[in-house]
């Protein structure tokens, strides 16, 4: 891959690193093989656990429920352990590890529901530890202006590995005469090489070791006491509080339509494949023109979104307007904002503040969907929408003022 | 270590760990096709067979007729593969994916267990009824995207009647009134049709963390709930009853008592059957229900017991699910 060719000349930064650094080229092909692998259990767990285990509704929407909230807490213990020790590599080889051993987990758990539930969790848990340091190792080896296209760079080779994964199960279902247990073997086999890509490719990054340790959770705390992370927390929180998620989005705009049914899992592709074609482009407009811009950008393409679905439009022409405008807010948002956040934390407290402001995102996303879904059920799909514009209409500038005030 | 022996390194690991993916899944291909059992034509008409989905390893997955009387006895394997199956009045409905993955088909049969017309589904599949008259087929399935509650699974259940080209896409679209009372909620979910006649069904509703029976009309397009608490209704031959599952202490986490619901009098009666039942039953006869027990991944056994409380539950088809009496 030749990424001289993503990258955009401009005058007056010659003298910038042309090449994106190793790390991040590994640390994408890590994160690329890693989405084909959970990708790829990800299709087909739903059906294994209704059409092979035979499990009822109830003890499906038990297991499945383990998938959200599991792993916002474990962002900032991984983020905190990875900085007191300085060993961001190691924290995100443990997260990386754990999530391909539980692959092999869920054949070994066999039909025990108590066992499955728990592959899950250490699965996700797995994820939740990984995330924080391997954004840290991103923007503590690239040059601060640089890392706009290089978490460009990094979310486009994920998504290109999640789109790859389902079709690579499809692959192993027709090869192995519908086995899912093969599928999981193949999946952890996958997980394994990209584990190895990280232990023999990525470098960890150290720095001069201070003479006292200078994380503890004191400084960790005094994180909060920086106006700018502040500033930027609770801009990101707002921001979070503000989405109403991917399954919503696609059910309304299911509903508007009346979208056959068939069409619904292409929603979420038309998504992913904006997301894949402009998290570079964004990634590197955002170098250049400022990251605080792009996410609010992002933000403003989802409100779009919003007043779209709640308008009285519809035709195909909407429906390709939505996904483009909801895939170019991931793109526009997601690797940006941790762009945004690493130059304004301390190096040595990189892992935490980030696992911090995504923390904040996450739960801020729990609540907003709470919120959603009691809306849905007070006024109708229609009014919940309507709602949301609106708080998106208020929450935008709040933001830009706090995203403004966390840069200067 | 040096670049190059670093690269070497990742890619003999690599290959090895490919290779022995590739290995296992080649193992586990023939592991399917070892056991092939002969196909045969199999009889889906009224008569005095119980129609099935075999888990045995030769054949699983495919349709398949036992005798009547002698169930464990010998057993004629179709070539058709479904993931749910049931019959009725010389009409079949399967359940099946349609490609490998994710996307799922159902399958109108004759009674012969020929394919007459496909219809796409999208979600998996869970459970398959056809009304008496054999002209009403109705499914329910799974949907993940389908979310109100945070990425939650949610079911769908739909009809259509093949006599009349009336459908019910989604149960979710009629009209709800929970006790006596209209209702509307955009949690509602319903599974576990079964039928009383092309017009009149019972299902199961959930919404608010609760799950209730419901009988519904399709001609009103309505339905309305009848007791708290029971799951997958299956109308006994004579229609005066429904064998339900019902959640031990009201919470599904505990499991399910297989039990009978008097419709004239709504009293319930536990069945023998102690294990925790997560099938939507059938009835064998007049006074037998049939349901399938899981046993490991892919494994299941149909079992019988009477359905008025005593006795003791028994197999009646080893590796088998999805039963239905022919002659009902």
């Amino acid at each position: 891959m030749y990424l001289a060719s993503v990258e955009r000349p401009a005058a007056g930064r010659t003298d910038r690193t042309k090449r994106l650094a190793g790390t991040v080229l590994a640390l994408g092909t890590v994160s690329l093989i890693t989405d084909v692998s959970s990708e790829m259990v990800s299709a087909i767990l739903p059906l294994y656990l209704v059409a092979g285990l035979g499990l009822g509704p109830a003890v499906y929407g038990l297991i499945d429920g383990l998938y959200t909230g599991a792993t916002a807490l474990l962002r900032l213990v991984g983020g905190y352990v990875a900085d007191r020790a300085r060993r961001r590599k190691a924290v995100a080889g443990i997260g990386y590890g754990l999530s391909a051993a539980m692959k092999f987990g869920l054949l070994a758990a066999g039909t025990s529901v108590p066992w499955l539930s728990a592959a899950i969790v250490a699965d996700r848990a797995g994820k939740g530890l990984r995330t924080a340091p391997r954004d840290a190792l991103i923007t503590l080896s690239t040059p601060a202006a640089d890392l706009g296209r290089a978490f460009g760079v990094h979310r486009a080779m994920d998504t290109a590995g999640a789109f790859a994964g389902p079709l690579v199960a499809l692959a192993v279902l027709a090869a192995s005469g519908q086995a899912y247990d093969a599928v999981f073997v193949v999946s952890g086999c996958v997980a394994l090489i990209g584990v190895l890509v990280l232990v023999l490719f990525v470098s960890d990054h150290r720095g001069p070791r201070p003479p006292a340790n200078p994380v503890s959770l004191t400084a960790a705390a005094a994180l909060l006491r920086r106006r700018p992370v502040r500033m930027l927390l609770l801009g990101a929180a707002l921001l979070g509080l503000s989405t109403i998620g991917d399954g919503f989005v696609y059910l309304l705009l299911q509903r508007r339509e009346s979208l056959a049914t068939g069409w619904f899992p292409l929603l979420a592709v038309g998504t992913s494949l904006t997301y894949l074609i402009l998290a570079v482009p964004f990634g590197t407009l955002a170098d250049r023109i400022g990251r605080a811009p792009v996410v609010l950008g992002g933000y403003a393409a989802l409100l779009a979104v919003y007043l779209l679905l709640g308008s009285g439009w519809g035709g195909p022409v909407t429906v390709v307007l939505v996904l483009f405008l909801y895939g170019g807010y991931y793109a526009a948002t997601d690797g940006v904002l941790m762009a945004l956040a690493g130059p304004l934390l301390p190096a040595e407290l990189r892992t935490t503040g980030l696992g911090l402001i995504q923390t904040g995102q996450a739960v801020a996303y729990l609540v907003s969907s709470v919120l959603f879904g009691l809306a849905w059920q007070r006024w109708d799909a229609a009014g919940a929408i309507h709602a949301f514009a609106l708080l998106a209409l208020l929450t935008l500038p709040l933001s830009a003022i706090l995203l403004r005030r966390a840069r200067g | 270590m040096a670049d190059r022996r670093r690269l070497l390194l990742a890619v003999l690991s690599s290959l090895v760990l490919l290779g022995g993916a590739a290995a296992y899944v080649v193992a586990a291909g023939r592991r399917g096709d070892a056991p092939a059992a002969a196909a045969s034509a199999v009889d889906a008409g009224p008569g005095d067979r119980v129609l099935f989905r075999s888990t045995a390893a030769a054949g699983y997955g495919t349709v398949g007729t036992v005798a009547r009387g002698s169930e464990a006895g010998v057993r004629k394997l179709s070539g058709l593969d479904c993931d749910r199956v049931y019959a009725a009045a010389g009409r079949g409905i399967c359940l099946r994916p349609d490609g490998p993955l994710a996307t799922y088909q159902l399958a109108v049969l004759d009674s012969s267990l020929r394919v007459k017309d496909t219809y796409p589904l999208v979600g998996v599949p869970n459970r398959a009824r056809v009304s008496p008259s054999g002209n009403v087929v109705a499914w329910t399935v799974f949907v993940t995207g389908d979310s109100y509650n945070g990425g939650r699974f949610s079911t769908r259940a739909g009809m259509i009647n093949l006599a009349t080209g009336e459908t019910v896409d989604s149960l979710e679209l009629l009209s709800i009134s929970l006790d006596g009372r209209p209702y509307r909620a955009a949690d509602a979910n319903f599974w576990g049709v079964t039928f009383v006649d092309d017009q009149h069904f019972y299902a199961t509703m959930s919404t608010g963390g609760k799950r209730y029976l419901v009988a519904g009309d399709v001609a009103a397009r309505s339905v309305r709930t009848l007791a708290a608490n029971v799951e997958c209704p299956s109308l006994s031959p004579d229609r005066t009853r429904l064998a339900v599952k019902e959640a031990i202490g009201g919470d599904p986490a505990k499991g399910w008592r297989l039990t009978v619901l008097d419709l004239a009098s709504m009293r319930r009666t536990a069945l023998a059957e102690t294990r925790s039942v997560d099938d939507q039953a059938a009835w064998y006869d007049a006074s037998t229900v049939m349901y399938a027990i899981r046993r490991g991944a892919r494994g299941s056994d149909v079992w019988a017991v009477p359905a008025d409380g005593g006795g003791a539950p028994r197999l009646l088809i080893p590796d088998a699910e999805s039963p239905a009496a022919l002659w009902n």
